[in-house]
Parts: structure tokens; C-alpha cells; sequence
């Protein structure tokens, strides 16, 4: 069978595919998405394609369908495996790229953890052949090298692969024997894949009897210091496991230390970490905080009670020191513990040590403990009390350096604890930032949240975000020392600026005083005129701008806005205009987000729309639909699609620009024909569909002819989404011209529709007039996966909906066969010149009818590479990299 | 060294600084917000501004800030920073009895004849009918209305100079370029360095062998179209004079070009009219630039741009022509070949027509709406007058002020009530104080001198401590009618030998690396330049028959006493002393040395640092066996 070009695809299908809806395979016929085959003549031929995207979807020549990835050892790659064994033993032959190795692994473990790793040894004796053989070699390359060390760990991880691997070859791995007396050691791949291999061995007993047999603590030990960042920390894990893994299997009661009863590895462990914590090197007082950190996160059992106390002692001896060392791992696991659910609140010991950090930790490493222990619910109320204030300290800081008259400030009014570190820190610019940010944003975090402090402190927050705002702006006038030295180094700080805008923004959902809305908006006005206002400042202060408006009011235009909200909108819109002409394409940009959002919420409220019609936005936005910046003119196309949509066009459009004179549809249309960028396209159909579905004026004109245009558009686009965006307008249509399908889903059985049943062929011949199954069609064999898959969906409720409403006999006559033919030969060559053209209501139906969708649509649920995922086209691929076996099916 | 401090202004400065015998003037600006004071110049008749109550439109625009400080005809030299600071040269030049030299760049003289033409073609094409001066008596002046009443040493303001005033003065300008060492008198020499402010603008560096003076004027960091700041030329400097930062540090320029373009384009496309009152160069460059990169994008290429200034063609051709003082981007662009600057492409398009005046052929080329650039930013005369008269009646057209020169609201004054929109972005590139403070940490000068004005914050907005310098030594201010001691001593001179006489130089090492030589020689000093000579040989005896000794006409070669260096130590010493037959010697430790007593011999030996005395009674042989002893330890040279 020849493969048919098709000029719509760039791409064909495997020509074994199994095309038919219930027919067998071997008619030609049958490989085609059709289902009555008697309408093919033999030899017209599917569109042969393979899958998109999938060169190597020809490897198959045995005609078997490549399904989902088989994951188990199928007899196919047994068959591949000595091959590549002795590929990987080769020393002549290089060594397979570092992700082959990778995937080959990430294989083994999941035929490992499906099945019997004893069986998989005893079956394929060539693995356990290659591991002899790379412990065999003294010069091992580092990639074999590491590859070996972790397969023997996945191997090892069941209890029966151990013993089948022990003995030599996991001694001579992991003992003294194995690499680590070798020059190999040195790379840090190899002492990586020890690591990691150790940690895929240590799942049962035996391996931590190994461990403790064979020296190997020892070398992790001293792997906790490596110089590599990732065999570190991979140390460091591996300790945590071994050591939860160790004292699970000493079940009973728990152990206590002093009599020594605790398991061998444990002890070692427990031994190692207490030595570390008492060392005065930051790095190992880190390791050992951290090592405890994963092992207390991860496990609950009963002995863990009996870890910390007996650990707890040397990890308060931390916080006597100064500085605390290791500040940031010392928070992590104070958190990890508090965290832990066999501590609860009645254990005091864990709440005050968090409460004694708090103390001595400077506001910058103690905020994260703050915000981590007031998210607790369990958390002793002094000591949420204690955190809220450490949180809050910088602000109160702020507050009271810019307070004009000291009783304003409202923050931690009468709360203990000096602001002495915070004065510190302020006074340089890099510390200051740097906390206020850090601040901001985990108040942020905690605003939402359930557990957050009762009474929130909403107004005086509400004062330091609008102080930090005027600080950073330059407009305020501190009267304090303080106060001036943080003017001055805050002032055009574009971070704070910006955080202080998004905190801002949070704080929107809490309701404040009106005297501080009032502030609130003056200061967002402040943000939005400053000429000096970044754009990404700009951009916040327009989120932030947004949030604080009142909502949408419920009901629509029952209630007219606040006065001070009207009043804010005066100012605001001024503001909007200017911003919509400037120079800056990023700030041209948000403000459009910013109208299209704002006229979103309020777009049927009548003040609102007497002010915007009042200015001059709405024809400024219709003016950027020319901008240079292909963005800017997206944006402008939503932000005037919408207007529009509502009602809120410029009265009057100035004669000089392109497309006034057609009318806004006009000019939509003309971008989304030759605008060379494709979000501005995108945006155009997006608001074309939004107008077919809300009834827009232009469109209800001539709603088919309309519909006809766009399609044949959207049909030539190059950009997908375009396309995509195309069907579901067809969609829309099709709703609107059929009604809706029963309750959207093609397969629901559907209610009486209120729609006379004689309406259908008129329906269907609407249909045909905007050619609207042409345009689906054609999508249907889209190279873009999600286009397919949609226009697919767009066939089957079709025809989910003419089944329902009778089909055939309602459409009026039967088909006529060649007009069917000739259809889908037309589609199958895909001859863009020549599309389908008008069809009979019943010629559509037969060509719906004709098609096998369910199956397309399953094999275009497929992943595009699922054939590449599998284990034997991995295989196959080291093997093909090696030379060792043609691969005769690379269609490249 | 002094600092005569003539301008209050800081950045129109004009100070002298005297320095070894020479007198150096530091620019002289001319502060003309005087001109503030006085009524607009209309270019037609004006009913509206001839009835004005409690104005009196007759005197001329004057303005000189000067003062009898200093005697400037003893002046020497003037240097020019930038053509802005050099507009009150003809009042010194043709009315104080100066007669040196001016030195300044080319683009400066060239672009700086362009502001005084300018400047006279103004005041000149509407000449009054009368002047009056005798308002400027103490007495009349109290009764006039406020803020004239207020304003002090009203008597200094003159009238504007003439274009033959203008031309004479500059005919006593030398130009010079970037880093050129000019020696004046051989006493100090003055180099001009790339301030990165405008066309040809400079810092100077005023430096004798041992002392160096930074003045830095008017200077940007920014990346506009001059060359960029020589900062690495003002390192070591034991003074830097800092004057001409920018007025507006609240102001980012990036921010008002913004501000600028978004407001010109929401008044063009609501159908209205931009006036730009501005100078003829510098940052309408810029925002001509600026425009040509925006006027599409805005969808504002049909909108007519028109520059209106006597000078306007002979500004737009000069910036293209100065390349090798512009920025490295524009010189490239020179040999593509290229026009530097965009404009000439805008007026290549007839986007941009320029016009000398509105009369002629702009009354027939102009189209509305459109934004003009015209003069003078201070709106009291000048082509701008006649639009503000025209268009400030409607709300739909806008004047944007662009020059920080001059207070916008009191510009404004006369023309009120005003509907046309007034937007203020100043644009001024000069340093802010954040660059200030980067630029003295790189460039580390042992003092700092700037206008008082500069050492705290602006009064409008005293608690921004950040508008202020902030370095240290804290920085010394000055203010008006003030002279400075500068800080620091001169402590050394060069002094060159003559070859011939090197030669003759016997150096002996008395350290390592330090070696020792007796000079004797004629300092011969001439234009501050010292030059040590070979004594002069006796003359050759005329007649074979009277021999002299050489020794006899030259005084100065007397039969040298060695001098003597090394220190003497006391236990070696001691040591000798035994060794030569004293005894019962008792060395007692004194603040500043050591004494020796001898006190069988009744002697006393007191070793100091820099002397040493034998102090024994009259035995002048032990004196002298003593003196040898001590001098065995020294080395003669």
C-alpha cells in the first residue's frame, strides 16, 4: 500500500492502524477512518499517517499496534538484553549516554517494584554477568561504574534478590573492596551512584546488616562532608532512611538509650549526628540538623519521642551560642517537629524550644519559623502570640519610624520585646529590603489562611502598606531619625514597592475603615501616576487596583457605586488614558488587562459606564488595536471586544485610522486576516466567539455569513490555538443552529428538545451553508494533536445530536452515494483547493456516519510518544548507538 | 588657594579660583529667572496683556548675578563647562576689562553662539519704545507689588547684550578638545574631560605637579547622545568643586520622556496642540529621538512636528555634524554613512519642518493639530509667547514643560486663567545624588566643594534625606558672595635639573633604595618653571699671564663642609669610648636621646635625633677626640 501525500497532514499514520469501526483488519479498506467500507473502492487508500510527531512509529514493521508502553520485562526486550549487556561490558564500545543509562534504570526499578527481581536475575543471567564483569574490571569507566553500583541497589532492594546478589558481588560493590579504594572513586558520579545504590539496598533487614557488616556507615559518614553538593545531601538521606529503617525494626517498646538497646546502625547513626552537633563547624552542625530534619519529618513511630528527647538537649545547646549556628536547618527541623504528630501540645519540650528560637534568632531567619508555627493548629496560643509579633515587628518598625504622631501606630501596641534587631537591620539597604520583603510575603501567605491570628490587626497593616508605599515612592514625610534613614533607603525601592502592592492586594479581603480605603486608593493613585512607576510596578498596582474595587454589584444596576468609589474612578480614569499612550509597550499592555478586567466587573453598572464613556479610554483602546507590539494589539482586541460586547464603544471613531469605517467587526476581521502574529489572532477569535455567543449586533446581522467567514479564516491560520479557538466557535454555532445537545454530552440520553423537529434539515442545511463540517474535517486531520482531538469531539456530538433527533429521516432523503464519495475522497486527500463543498443534510450525515470517531478519538488520546517511552525502543536505541544492530526503521 | 564664589545658582555656577599666581574663572552663568518678573514679549500686539492692571510692560530683560567680589579684569583664563554656563561671557569679556583667554570645546562655542543669537534675535525683533531704570531705586522698588518688591540687588540686572557684544566675546574663545593639556603660564596646567551632559560639555581638571583641582560641572551618566563621562580622569584629586547636578532629583528622566510622550499623544489624538517651550539644543534632541521611535507606534506619523527658532536649522545641523562628541553609538553611525541623530530622517519625511520664526513660510505650512518646539522656556519672549497667547484658550491643547530652568507655575502667571492643559516633566540628565555619591566613592577626592544648596535636602521636601551629598570628609559649601579657603597646602614644587649638572651628582646609598647627593647650583626660575643650573664656570682667563683660582670668583663654591648622616649607637658607642681610655661612663636615657656622661672628664655627650654636643670645658683637644669618635659612627658625604 502506497502512502497517499496529504497536503493538510504533516504527518501520516501507521499504515497498520486500525482505521474501522467493527471491520476486520486485512481489507484494505478497513485501515481507513471508515466505516462502511462498501463506499471505498479498493486502492483509493487511506491517508496513511503515523502518529505526530513519531519518525519512529516505522519501526514496527510486524504490523502489531504500538500500544501504551509495556512497563514488565516482555520477551522482546529479554531478547535485547544480553546484547546490550555485552554493549555495556564492551570496552571498545562507548558507553551510552548518561539519560539511556538513566531511563534504563528508571525501567528496572519499575519491572523491580512489579515483579520478582530473583526471577528477573535467575531469567536474564546476562545481568548479573555485567556486574561481575564491571566489579571484574579494574578501570571501569565512571558512568558503567555508577550505573552498576545503582542497578545492583534496585536489584538488591528485595530481600531475595539480596541474597541472590550477595557474596561477592555486593561486598565487592559497596565494601572496602569495591570502588572506593579505586582511582574511580574520585568522580563524583561514581560516589553518587554508591550512594544511591546503598539507598535502593536498605529496604529489609539483611541490607542493614550488610551496612553494618561491611564499614559502610563510615564512608557515608564521611560523604556527608563531599565536596559535591549532590553526594552530600544524597549522604545525608541516606542516613535519615537507614536510621528510620533501623529502629522500625526494632519493634516492641521503645529503646531506651542509656541501656543500649537501641539497633547497631541506629546507635551508629544517633552516635554520629550527637558528635556532629557538639562540633563548632557550622557545615557539620547543618548535616547533623538536617539528617534529624528528614528522619523526624518522615517517620512517627513511637520511637521517635525517645530520638528527640534524647537529641533535644543538644540541639538547645545550639541556641546558646552566638550566632546560632546553622540558623535556617536549626528552623526546618523545629518546624519538622512541630509538625510531627506524635508530639502534641501538651509536650511543652518542642513548643519551648520554638518559643526560645524565636527569641534568638534574628527577624530575618526567624520569620519562616514565625509564619510555620502559626500555621499550626495546635500551636500554644503565647507561642502564636510570640510569633504574630515577630512577624509583625518589622512593620511596627516602619509604622513607628513614619508616625506623625507616636499613638497612631497600631502594630504591637503595649507587646514585649524590644525592636532593636529590626532598627539594626534596617539601617542597611540590602538587610532592610531583604525583610521587609520577606515580611510581606509571609503575612501574605498568612492572611488567607484559616488558623491566621485573631484580631488580624487588618488596619494597621493596611497603614504599613501604605507607608511603605509613600516611603518608597519618596512622598513620606517621616518625622523620626528613623524614619528619615528609611526614606532614604527605601526610596525608588521597585522590590518593596512591589511587594508592598501585592500585600496589598491580599489585604483587599478584609474590609477596613473607610479612612483607610480612602488612603488605600490614594495610594494606588500615587503608584499608577508616578512617571517614575516601573512597569511591573505599574502592573501590581493595577492588580492590586483591582482587587480593592467593590465587586460586581449584586443585583446588577440596582445599587449606584459609593461616592468614594465614583470618586476614585474620576481619578482613576484620567490615569487609564494617559498609561493607555505610553511609550512603554509593557505598560500600554496592563493597562488593557486592567480595562478589560475593570469593565468585566462593572461593565452593567450605569455610573460606570457614564464615566467610561465620558473619557477617552474606549477609543484610545480601539486605537491600540494598531500597536506595533503584537501583545499590546491582543490585549486591545480583548479589552475593545469586550467594550463592545457591552456596549461601551467610543461614540464616534476618528476617520483616519483602517477599518473605522468597516466597523469594528471590520477590523477584527482584517487582524485576524493578516496580522503576521498570532496573539493578536488568537484574541480576535476568542472575542468572535464571545460575540456569536452573547448575541452581539454585528453578529446577529448575518449571523451564518459571519460564521462562514471566520471559519474559512481560521481555517488557513498556522497557528493552532487559532484553529482550535476556530471549532470552538463552530461549537457555539452548532449549539445555537441545533440546540442544545443533550446536556452536553454526546452520549447522554437527551430530553425532548424544544426545537420542532422539522427545523432540522434547516439546521443542517445552515450547516452546510458556512461549511462548517468542511472546516471540521479538515481540522480533524490537523498535524496539531488538540486541534484533532476538538474537532473530533465537535463530529461526535454532532452526530450524537442527529442520532438523537432521528437522523437520517429527519435530514429529508437518502444520501446520495456518489455525492458521499466523492466527499471523503475529497477529505482523504485533503485537497485544500477543492474542499468539500456544499453537502445534502444527508450526505453529511452519511459521511458522519461513515467514520470511525470513537476509534480516532482513542488513538488521538494517545500520548505522540508513546512509542518512544517504551523500554524496547530503548533498547533498541543503545543498541542501534552501538552499532550493533541495524535499526532499519528510523524514518529520519 | 581660594574660591571666589560669584553665582549662587548651582547650576549656573561662576566661581574663581585662584590658584599658585594664576586667576581661573569657572564658568558664568547667567541666571535669567528674573526675567519672571517682567511681562511676555509679544511678537504681535496683545490687548489683552497691554491692559493688564499693576503691570507696567516697559523695561527690558536684565539680569546679571554678579558681584563686586573680586577685580575681574584680573582674570586670566575662563573655562567653559557647557553652553549653558557660558551665557553671561559678554558681560564679563566686554565690560570688565578682561583680557585673557576663554577656552572651551568646539560644540560648546558653536551651540552657545546659537542660545545668545537666539537670545539677542528675541529681545531684539520687538524693540520698546522706552526703558526705564528708575524703578531699580531702593526706594520706588518697595512700593512695587510683590515679589518684585523682594527681589534683591535689583541694581545688578542689565539690559541683554548685543550680537557685536556676542561676537566680540567669543572671538577671545580657544578651542580645545577632550583631555588637550593646556599650560597656563607654567604654572598650572588645565584639561577639559567629557561630561556626558551635552554637545562638547566638559569637566576640568586644573592641576599643578603636586596639587590637583576637579571641577566638575554639569555632568550625566545617562546614555544620551554625548560622549559618556570621563570618570577615571578625576581620580586622586585634592579637591573636587561639584556644581550643576540636576534640578529635578526627584525626576527620572526615563520616567518624564514617558510622561512626556504619553501626554503628547492623548492631547494629539483628542485633536489638540503640543507646545514644548524649550532651548534649541540639547534635550530636544533627545526627545526628538525619542518621538521618532514613538510617533509610529502611537499611530501620530501624520501629525506635524514643527521647531521654531531663529537658530533652529543651524541647531539642527550642527548636532549632526559634531561626531566625534557624540556617543559611541552615533559616531558608528558616521561611517555607514549615516546621520547620527533621527531627526534628520523626521525632517527627511517632512514629519519635522523647522522655521526661523512664525512668520513667512510656517504661516503658510501650518496644519492643526500639531505639537511645537519653540523658545524661550521661560515664556516671557520668543516665538513661544505668540502660542500661548494662540492656544491656551482651548482645554484641548496642552503645553508641556520639558526645561527645569525656570518655575513652571511662575512662567505661567501672566497668561492666566488658563484652559490649556499644563503638564510639567522636567528633564534634566545631570547627576542625581545617587549617582553623586557612586561617582566620589570611585573617584575618592580628599575634599569636596559644592553650593550649600547641595548639602541638605531641597526645602520643599526637607525630610528626603537622600537629596543631599553624602560624603566624607563631609563636603565643603559655599554660597553667594563667599570665598573659600580651599583645605590643603601647597608643600612641594618641582624643581628640574639640568642635565649636565645630574651628571655631576655623586649619589651615595645611605639605605637601601634611598641614596644621598650634595647639589650646589643656581636655581634659575622663569614662568613659574625652577630649573637648577651648574653654577656658572669662572670666566676664561683673558691673558695667560693672572691665573686665578677658580675657587676665588665663586663664592658658592667655599670648601664644603661634609654633611653627615647615620645614628650613633650608644652601647657601640660606649663600647669605643672604653676602648679609647674613658672610663666610669654613665649613659642616662633622656626624652629625646641618650646622654653620655663622662664623668671623670667632666664631659657630657647629648645624642639627640637630629644633633648631637659635646659639651666639655674648654679642652678642645678632648672635644676633638670626642667629635672623631662620634664620627666614625656617621657617614660623610
Amino acid at each position: 500500500m502506497k502512502p497517499t501525500h496529504n497536503s493538510f497532514c504533516h504527518y501520516k499514520f501507521p499504515s497498520g492502524s486500525p482505521w474501522s469501526r467493527g471491520s476486520p483488519r486485512p481489507s484494505v479498506s478497513a485501515s481507513s477512518p471508515l466505516r462502511a467500507s462498501q463506499v471505498v473502492k479498493p486502492g483509493a487508500g487511506p491517508p496513511e499517517r503515523v502518529d505526530p510527531a513519531a519518525g519512529r512509529g516505522f519501526r514496527r514493521t510486524d504490523g502489531t499496534r504500538a500500544g501504551a508502553p509495556s512497563l514488565a520485562m516482555d520477551p522482546e526486550c529479554a531478547l535485547l538484553l544480553p546484547g546490550l549487556c555485552a554493549v555495556l561490558a564492551d570496552p571498545g564500545q562507548p558507553v551510552a549516554d548518561d539519560t539511556c543509562l538513566e531511563k534504563l534504570l528508571d525501567w528496572f526499578q519499575t519491572v523491580t517494584e512489579t515483579g520478582s527481581s530473583l526471577r528477573l536475575l535467575q531469567d536474564n543471567p546476562c545481568l548479573v554477568e555485567l556486574l561481575s564483569h564491571v566489579l571484574g574490571t579494574q578501570d571501569a569507566p565512571a558512568g558503567l561504574l555508577s550505573f552498576a553500583l545503582r542497578l545492583a541497589g534496585i536489584f538488591g532492594a528485595q530481600e531475595s534478590g539480596f541474597q541472590y546478589l550477595q557474596g561477592e558481588l555486593l561486598s565487592g560493590l559497596f565494601g572496602d573492596a569495591g570502588p572506593l579504594g579505586q582511582a574511580a572513586w574520585t568522580v563524583p558520579s561514581v560516589r553518587s551512584g554508591w550512594v544511591q545504590g546503598l539507598r535502593s539496598l536498605a529496604q529489609h533487614p539483611s541490607a542493614l546488616h550488610f551496612l553494618a557488616d561491611h564499614g559502610v556507615l563510615d564512608t557515608v559518614f564521611s560523604l556527608q562532608r563531599d565536596p559535591s553538593l549532590f553526594v552530600a545531601s544524597a549522604a545525608s538521606q541516606l542516613l535519615a532512611h537507614v536510621l528510620a529503617l533501623s529502629m522500625q525494626g526494632a519493634a516492641g517498646s521503645p529503646p531506651a538509650p542509656q541501656d543500649g538497646a537501641w539497633p547497631t546502625c541506629a546507635r551508629r547513626i544517633v552516635g554520629h549526628v550527637e558528635e556532629s552537633l557538639c562540633s563548632t563547624a557550622a557545615p557539620q552542625v547543618t548535616q547533623a540538623l538536617n539528617v534529624l530534619t528528614s528522619t523526624l519529618g518522615r517517620c512517627h513511630g513511637h520511637w521517635t519521642k525517645a530520638l528527640w528527647a534524647q537529641l533535644s538537649p543538644l540541639v538547645a545547646r545550639l541556641l546558646e551560642r552566638e550566632p546560632v549556628p546553622a540558623a535556617h536547618s536549626l528552623v526546618d527541623l523545629l518546624l519538622s517537629v512541630a509538625r510531627s504528630p506524635v508530639f502534641s501540645s501538651a509536650d511543652s519540650g518542642p513548643w519551648d524550644m520554638a518559643a526560645r528560637t524565636l527569641s534568638r534568632l534574628g527577624p530575618l531567619q526567624a520569620g519562616p519559623l514565625a509564619l510555620g508555627l502559626l500555621k499550626l493548629q495546635h500551636c500554644p496560643q503565647t507561642l502564636r502570640t510570640q510569633a504574630f509579633g515577630v512577624l509583625l515587628q518589622p512593620l511596627a518598625c516602619v509604622l513607628k519610624a513614619s508616625a506623625q504622631a507616636p499613638e497612631a501606630a497600631g502594630l504591637l501596641d503595649g507587646a514585649p520585646g524590644s525592636s532593636v534587631p529590626v532598627d539594626s537591620l534596617l539601617s542597611s539597604k540590602s538587610a532592610c529590603v531583604g525583610l521587609l520583603c520577606q515580611t510581606l510575603a509571609l503575612l501574605e501567605e498568612l492572611q488567607p489562611l484559616p488558623q491566621r491570628p485573631s484580631p488580624w490587626p487588618q488596619e494597621a497593616l493596611l497603614g504599613a502598606a501604605v507607608t511603605m508605599l509613600r516611603l518608597c515612592g519618596g512622598g513620606a514625610a517621616p518625622a523620626s531619625s528613623l524614619g528619615g534613614r528609611l526614606c532614604r533607603t527605601l526610596a525608588g525601592c521597585v522590590r518593596v514597592q512591589r511587594a508592598a502592592l501585592d500585600f496589598l492586594g491580599t489585604l483587599s479581603q478584609g474590609a477596613g475603615p473607610q479612612e483607610s480605603v480612602t488612603q488605600v486608593f490614594a495610594a494606588l493613585l500615587e503608584c499608577l501616576e508616578s512617571p517614575d512607576s516601573s512597569p511591573t510596578v505599574l502592573k501590581k498596582a493595577f492588580q492590586a487596583t483591582l482587587r480593592w474595587l467593590p465587586g460586581p454589584p449584586q443585583p446588577p444596576s440596582c445599587c449606584a457605586l459609593s461616592p468614594h468609589t465614583l470618586l476614585f474612578l474620576q481619578e482613576l480614569l484620567p490615569v487609564l488614558q494617559k498609561r493607555l499612550c505610553s511609550p512603554c509597550w509593557e505598560v500600554r499592555d496592563s493597562a488593557l488587562e486592567f480595562l478589560t478586567q475593570l469593565s468585566r466587573c462593572w461593565a452593567e453598572q450605569a455610573d460606570f459606564r457614564r464615566a467610561l464613556l465620558a473619557s477617552e479610554v474606549p477609543r484610545l483602546a480601539r486605537q491600540l488595536l494598531q500597536d506595533p507590539e503584537s501583545y499590546v494589539r491582543a490585549s486591545a482586541v480583548t479589552a475593545v471586544g469586550q467594550l463592545s460586547g457591552w456596549g461601551l464603544q467610543p461614540a464616534s471613531t476618528s476617520p483616519q485610522h483602517p477599518g473605522a469605517q468597516q466597523g469594528l467587526l471590520g477590523e477584527l476581521l482584517h487582524i485576524l486576516t493578516t496580522d503576521s502574529e498570532g496573539f493578536p489572532r488568537r484574541a480576535v477569535t476568542q472575542v468572535l466567539t464571545e460575540w456569536l455567543r452573547a448575541g452581539h449586533a454585528d453578529v446577529a446581522q448575518d449571523t451564518e455569513q459571519f460564521v462562514a467567514t471566520v471559519l474559512q479564516v481560521v481555517s488557513r491560520d498556522l497557528d493552532w490555538e487559532v484553529r482550535a479557538q476556530g471549532l470552538e466557535l463552530a461549537r457555539v454555532f452548532l449549539v445555537q443552529t441545533l440546540g442544545q445537545p443533550g446536556a452536553g454530552c454526546p452520549y447522554a440520553v437527551g430530553l425532548p428538545v424544544a426545537s420542532s423537529p422539522s427545523a432540522l434539515p434547516a439546521a443542517l442545511h445552515a450547516l452546510g451553508r458556512v461549511r462548517l463540517l468542511d472546516f471540521a474535517l479538515c481540522a480533524l486531520l490537523d498535524c496539531d494533536r488538540p486541534v484533532a482531538q476538538k474537532a473530533c469531539d465537535l463530529l461526535l456530538s454532532l452526530r450524537a445530536e442527529l442520532a438523537r433527533r432521528g437522523g437520517l429521516q429527519e435530514a429529508g432523503g437518502s444520501p446520495d452515494p456518489a455525492a458521499v464519495e466523492a466527499a471523503l475522497r475529497g477529505w482523504r486527500t485533503g485537497e485544500q483547493g477543492q474542499p468539500l463543498g456544499e453537502l445534502a443534510p444527508a450526505a453529511m450525515l452519511a459521511v458522519l456516519d461513515a467514520m470511525d470517531l470513537e476509534g480516532f478519538r482513542g488513538r488521538l488520546a494517545e500520548s505522540s510518544d508513546r512509542v518512544e517511552r517504551s523500554p524496547q525502543s530503548l533498547l533498541q536505541d543503545m543498541l542501534a548507538a552501538a552499532g550493533v544492530r541495524e535499526n532499519q526503521a528510523d524514518c529520519y | 588657594m581660594k574660591l571666589y564664589c560669584l553665582s549662587g545658582h548651582p547650576t549656573l555656577p561662576c566661581n574663581v579660583l585662584k590658584f599658585k599666581s594664576t586667576t581661573i574663572m569657572l564658568d558664568c552663568g547667567l541666571d535669567m529667572t528674573s526675567t519672571l518678573n517682567f511681562l511676555p514679549l509679544p511678537l504681535v500686539q496683545s490687548p489683552r496683556l497691554s491692559n493688564l492692571p499693576c503691570w507696567s510692560l516697559k523695561d527690558g530683560n536684565a539680569f546679571l548675578d554678579k558681584t563686586e567680589l573680586i577685580d575681574l579684569s584680573t582674570v586670566d583664563v575662563i573655562l567653559i563647562s557647557n553652553y549653558h554656563c557660558m551665557m553671561a561671557l559678554p558681560y564679563i569679556t566686554e565690560h570688565t576689562g578682561f583680557t585673557g583667554t576663554v577656552y572651551a570645546t568646539e560644540p560648546t562655542v558653536q551651540i552657545g553662539r546659537l542660545l545668545m543669537e537666539e537670545l539677542v534675535n528675541f529681545i531684539e525683533r520687538v524693540p520698546k519704545a522706552q526703558s526705564a531704570s528708575l524703578w531699580k531705586n531702593k526706594d520706588i522698588q518697595r512700593l512695587l507689588p510683590s515679589p518684585l518688591k523682594d527681589a534683591v540687588e535689583v541694581s545688578t540686572w542689565r539690559r541683554c547684550y548685543t550680537m557685536q557684544e556676542v561676537n566680540s566675546a567669543l572671538s577671545k574663545i580657544q578651542l580645545v578638545g577632550y583631555s588637550q593639556k593646556i599650560e597656563l603660564f607654567g604654572a598650572v596646567q588645565v584639561t577639559p574631560l567629557s561630561s556626558g551632559y551635552a554637545l562638547g560639555s566638559s569637566n576640568w581638571i586644573i592641576q599643578s605637579h603636586y596639587e590637583k583641582v576637579s571641577y566638575v560641572s554639569g555632568s550625566s551618566l545617562l546614555t544620551t547622545h554625548p560622549q559618556p563621562m570621563d570618570q577615571t580622569s578625576l581620580k586622586n584629586s585634592d579637591v573636587l568643586v561639584l556644581t550643576g547636578l540636576t534640578q529635578i532629583p526627584t525626576a527620572n528622566p526615563d520616567g518624564m520622556v514617558g510622561e512626556f510622550c504619553s501626554n503628547l499623544a492623548l492631547t494629539v489624538r483628542n485633536g489638540g496642540n503640543v507646545l514644548v517651550p524649550c532651548y534649541p539644543s540639547g534635550v530636544i534632541y533627545d526627545l526628538l529621538e525619542c518621538l521618532y521611535q514613538y510617533i509610529d507606534s502611537a499611530g501620530l506619523s501624520s501629525v506635524p512636528f514643527y521647531f521654531i527658532s531663529p537658530v533652529a536649522n543651524s541647531s539642527l545641523e550642527f548636532s549632526q555634524i559634531f561626531a566625534e562628541w557624540l556617543c559611541h553609538n552615533k559616531q558608528s553611525k558616521v561611517y555607514l554613512p549615516e546621520p547620527p541623530f533621527p531627526h534628520a530622517e523626521l525632517i527627511q519625511t517632512n514629519k519635522l519642518k523647522h522655521y526661523p520664526s512664525i512668520h513667512g513660510d510656517f504661516s503658510n505650512d501650518f496644519r492643526q493639530p500639531c505639537v511645537v518646539f519653540t523658545g524661550h522656556p521661560s515664556l516671557r519672549f520668543g516665538d513661544v509667547v505668540h502660542f500661548m497667547e494662540l492656544w491656551g484658550k482651548s482645554s484641548l491643547n496642552t503645553v508641556i514643560f520639558t526645561e527645569p530652568d525656570f518655575s513652571y507655575l511662575e512662567a505661567l502667571a501672566p497668561y492666566q486663567p488658563l484652559a490649556m492643559k499644563c503638564i510639567y516633566c522636567p528633564i534634566d540628565t545631570r547627576l542625581n545624588f545617587i549617582q553623586v555619591s557612586k561617582l566620589l566613592k570611585e573617584v575618592q577626592p580628599l575634599h569636596v566643594v559644592c553650593p550649600e544648596q547641595y548639602t541638605q535636602p531641597p526645602p520643599a521636601q526637607s525630610h528626603r534625606m537622600d537629596l543631599m551629598i553624602d560624603c566624607q570628609p563631609p563636603a565643603m559649601s559655599y554660597r553667594r558672595a563667599e570665598v573659600l579657603a580651599l583645605p590643603f597646602k601647597r608643600r612641594y614644587e618641582k624643581i628640574e635639573i639640568m642635565p649636565e649638572l645630574a651628571d655631576s651628582l655623586v649619589p651615595m646609598e645611605i639605605k637601601p633604595g634611598i641614596s644621598l647627593a650634595t647639589v650646589s647650583a643656581v636655581l634659575h626660575t622663569k614662568d613659574n618653571k625652577h630649573v637648577l643650573q651648574p653654577p656658572p664656570r669662572p670666566a676664561q682667563p683673558t691673558s695667560g699671564k693672572k691665573r686665578k683660582r677658580v675657587t676665588e670668583d665663586v663664592p658658592d663654591c667655599k670648601a664644603l663642609k661634609p654633611l653627615l648622616s647615620g645614628s650613633i649607637p650608644v652601647e657601640q658607642f660606649v663600647q669605643t669610648l672604653e676602648k679609647h681610655g674613658f672610663s666610669d661612663i654613665k649613659v642616662e636615657d633622656t626624652a629625646k636621646g641618650h646622654i653620655v656622661l663622662l664623668q671623670e672628664a667632666e664631659t657630657l655627650i647629648q645624642i639627640e635625633e637630629d644633633s648631637t654636643h659635646i659639651i666639655c670645658d674648654n679642652d678642645e683637644m678632648l672635644r676633638v677626640r670626642l667629635r672623631d669618635l662620634v664620627l666614625k659612627f656617621l657617614q660623610k658625604f
